[in-house]
């Protein structure tokens, strides 16, 4: 009888540990990097002065658009086409920050959807009426619709200037304030959310499970490299997955010498967040290649860290080199252009097999047994 | 010796801790079929999926679709019979094969604790593990004139083999831990351990290193130890409570799922069957099991000495290729770990980290076309990573493409793979040759000769 006691004792003690564990949200982190502080980095000195800036962008295009609304000439086209330039730069640079607010809002759906539809557009402005938070709006609104309704509407400025002239113009006009207001909405709704404490839940949440911070943002992290920057902005239009050039698909079709610097700046804030640099440059944090560097991550006697960066210098390198984006894709096929994406590419296995395999985090978590 | 062998096979003994053993093992199999049911896993994995990798010679199984929940069910109900003896042999036949069907339709959710469990049914179809303590028992025995049914009293050899099986487990589990990454290295422990910092208590110690070492010399130790210390009386109770630190230990750091609490139980036949018989005295009293059945003094004869025969053959086989079948990837060039030729239904458990990144890239040999796949256009997340780094699966599915593209339109299409794979915190570096079109390549046991060459040593077993 003791045995059986001892036995129904022993495992009494292997429900009670086992259980325990599935719910603990520890908020004491010791392990030896500090998560914490790395999620703070990100929230602090890059996401949330990330969004301050784009936001700001943002507030001065609606500025440049309604004076250009209010007084379509050349000039005022010019300004609202800079702005809109600007913006859309700045937004490379939070564009991989879908977690959280963004990711509930869709931000990156709802504002960069890109090969715009511009039959979409052409029909929502002739029927006048238009819910732009549909989902089937999503491809005739936000930054590529701007481009369309700015830069490719008529053949010449002075076409498009006339296009939004007049009575006549009038649909135009409106459809073009609501997109722009549009984008002005969903960026506010992310920045307050971040600012009025979803700072604090991500920052919070350093635990070391899959919906853990980190974990999930790195998940989004790598999913923005690999699919949005690596394959929309360069690998679907190069045809690397459909055998032929689309170089109607490329990232900013109709302001065509833009592409190039929309990936650069995309893929500069990408290093730049690996490395944990502050937004306004000025300083550098704990960051992901600091967490290599704490686990001690050597490969052939170089760090990981290394490698990673190395690989990033090269692939802008090898892009820089490259002449704009939609000359590049005239050529077939695009050999310069294919080969400046492997060099990307190669950047996708170091990212999504080597780091994460370092620092044990799953990527897309399957909730499944091991053994 | 043939005297000693002999007397041996004729040895019997109390029937009471296979009894246990059974109704354990059929509970455990009931909570872990409800546990998967009710995690959504039936729709996730067989379901769901349009496409399933199959393991070599079981290509014919295939989904049952919405059916598998029917087939859940069985599996299910089963093991529930099982654990009260009813219809014992048709039942644990009946769980035998509908768990194997449900680990046989795809490959990728392969886990050694499925496969062990695979073993054990089948093995606990020649066992008498429904002639004591059961339902059939009692049903016997209120139809009278069946002897057979009552007995308290079972061949010896039947409960050694459930002991050797175990210990065959550990021991194996052990030996594959004998490498130079995990002795010499702490590889892949001191990858995980950091990572689970948040474990209560304990986590603030794992980015040290000598817990890394620790956890690596024990486990290995530990794997090779604990059969003999189970098995020496002296010793038993500390190797219980051991057996139980252990696993409640893998439970808290890595998702295992059921198997601590499986391997907890089963270790319970090693005692003696005077704890087995008090569990059965207790269980009997809740249940008012006839008391007189347990208490008999007859001996449990198989039906007839034939069958008894055959029992004894099969069991034996089945030890034997528990010894012999994980020696097999001996017969296979390279380094185990990177080929992973010869690495399934080998006990190795945990033993390594290892993932990739696999790209496939389709060749229109006449048109001179070529494109890359996205991979989840065809696969769940789960089975793309697991195909990214296992040579068997990426042939399946290169071969999967090669038919995919073929009906749509391409007369013959080459398919080419490009993979990079990490192991054991090692840069990752191309897996498979890039240039061999991997259409044309045939699935055999045969060493994969576009695996490309690891260019490191792991030495050890």
């Amino acid at each position: 009888m003791k045995k059986i006691v001892f036995v129904l004792f022993l495992i009494g003690v292997m429900v009670a540990c086992s259980t325990s564990d599935d719910s603990s949200q520890d908020d004491e982190n010791t392990g030896d990097f500090d998560r914490s502080a790395m999620l703070a980095n990100w929230a602090d000195n890059i996401i949330l002065p990330g969004y301050a800036d784009f936001s700001s962008e943002v507030d001065e295009m609606e500025l440049a658009m309604t004076d250009f609304t209010n007084t379509p000439n050349l000039e005022n086209l010019n300004a609202l086409r800079t702005a809109w330039q600007e913006a859309y730069v700045i937004w490379q640079r939070v564009s991989m920050f879908e977690v959280g607010p963004a990711e509930t809002n869709g931000l990156r759906l709802n504002l960069n959807i890109y090969p715009t539809n511009t039959e979409q557009i052409t029909q929502n402005i002739e029927d006048g009426t238009y819910n732009l938070s549909l989902s089937s709006n999503r491809s005739a609104k936000g930054f590529p619709a701007l481009d369309y309704l700015l830069f490719g509407i008529e053949s010449t400025d002075q076409g498009i200037v006339d296009r939004y002239a007049g009575t006549n113009g009038e649909e135009e006009r409106n459809y073009l304030t609501d997109i722009v207001v549009d984008i002005r909405v969903l960026t506010e709704e992310v920045k307050d959310a971040w600012a009025n404490g979803y700072r604090d839940t991500f920052v919070n949440n350093d635990g070391a499970s899959a919906t853990a911070s980190v974990d999930r943002f790195v998940n989004d992290y790598i999913f923005y490299f690999e699919k949005h920057l690596r394959a929309g902005k360069m690998g679907i239009p190069a045809g690397v997955f459909s055998g032929t050039p689309i170089p109607e698909s490329i990232e900013a079709f109709y302001k065509a010498d833009l592409s190039k610097t929309l990936f650069l700046e995309g893929l500069q804030a990408s290093q730049n967040f690996f490395n944990g640099r502050h937004y306004d440059g000025n300083g550098q944090g704990e960051s992901l290649s600091s967490y290599l560097d704490e686990l001690d991550t050597m490969k052939n006697g170089e760090s990981l860290k290394t490698i990673i960066n190395d690989q990033f210098d090269l692939a802008r390198t090898s892009v820089m080199s490259l002449s704009n984006f939609s000359e590049e894709l005239n050529q077939t096929p695009p050999i310069q252009f294919l080969e400046a994406y492997d060099e990307v590419q190669r950047a996708v296995p170091l990212l999504k097999v080597d780091m994460v395999s370092a620092m044990s985090i799953a990527i897309d978590f399957v909730d499944a047994d091991g053994d | 010796m043939k005297s000693k062998l002999s007397s041996y096979l004729n040895e019997y003994t109390e029937a009471a801790p296979l009894a246990v053993f059974r109704i354990l093992f059929g509970l455990m199999m009931v909570i872990s079929m409800v546990r998967f049911w009710m995690n959504g896993w039936i729709e996730k994995l067989y379901i769901h999926p349009d496409f399933h990798f199959k393991f070599y010679g079981f290509e014919w199984v295939q989904s049952l679709g919405v059916y598998t929940y029917v087939l859940f069910f069985i599996c299910g109900l089963s093991a529930l019979f099982v654990a009260v003896g009813f219809k014992y042999r048709w039942s644990v036949s009946i769980f035998f094969l509908s768990f194997t069907y449900i680990e046989l339709i795809d490959k990728t959710t392969y886990l050694n604790h499925y496969y062990f469990i695979s073993v054990l049914a089948f093995l606990l179809i020649f066992l008498p593990a429904g002639a004591y303590f059961s339902v059939d028992a009692v049903r016997a025995y209120k139809k009278q004139g069946d002897p057979s049914m009552s007995g308290d009293l079972i061949p010896k050899w039947t409960i050694d083999s459930l002991k050797v099986l175990l210990s065959v487990v550990y021991i194996y589990a052990g030996l594959a831990k004998l490498n130079s990454d995990w002795l010499i290295e702490a590889l892949p422990l001191k990858i995980w351990l950091p990572s689970k910092f948040d474990t209560p208590l304990i986590g603030s110690m794992f980015g040290q290193p000598w817990i890394h070492y620790l956890f690596s010399w024990f486990g290995a130790a530990y794997d090779l130890c604990i059969p003999f210390l189970l098995l020496y009386k002296r010793t038993r109770i500390f190797a219980f409570v051991l057996v139980v630190v252990f696993h409640v230990l893998t439970r808290v750091l890595f998702p295992i799922g059921m198997f601590p609490y499986i391997m907890i139980v089963s270790a319970l036949i090693f005692f003696d069957a005077g704890f087995h018989k008090r569990i059965v005295l207790f269980l009997s009293s809740l249940f008012r099991y006839p008391l007189e059945l347990l208490e008999s003094n007859k001996k449990k004869q198989l039906i007839n000495l034939g069958k008894q025969r055959i029992a004894l053959f099969v069991t034996a086989a089945l030890l034997f290729f528990q010894l012999v079948f994980p020696w097999r990837y001996l017969l296979y060039p390279g380094e185990l770990f990177w080929t992973e030729e010869g690495y399934r239904f080998s006990w190795r458990v945990m033993l390594m980290e290892k993932s990739g990144y696999a790209q496939f890239k389709i060749v229109d040999p006449e048109t001179g076309k070529r494109f890359y796949v996205d991979n989840s256009d065809f696969l769940t997340p789960f089975q793309e990573k697991q195909m990214s780094f296992q040579p068997d699966f990426i042939l399946e599915y290169a071969h999967y493409l090669c038919n995919h593209f073929t009906k749509k339109g391409h007369r013959r299409v080459e398919v080419y793979a490009e993979v990079q794979v990490a192991l054991n915190g090692r840069l990752s570096r191309a897996y498979i040759d890039p240039n061999v079109n991997l259409a044309k390549e045939k699935e055999s046991i045969r060493h994969k000769n576009w695996i490309l060459p690891f260019d490191d040593a792991i030495k050890g077993l």
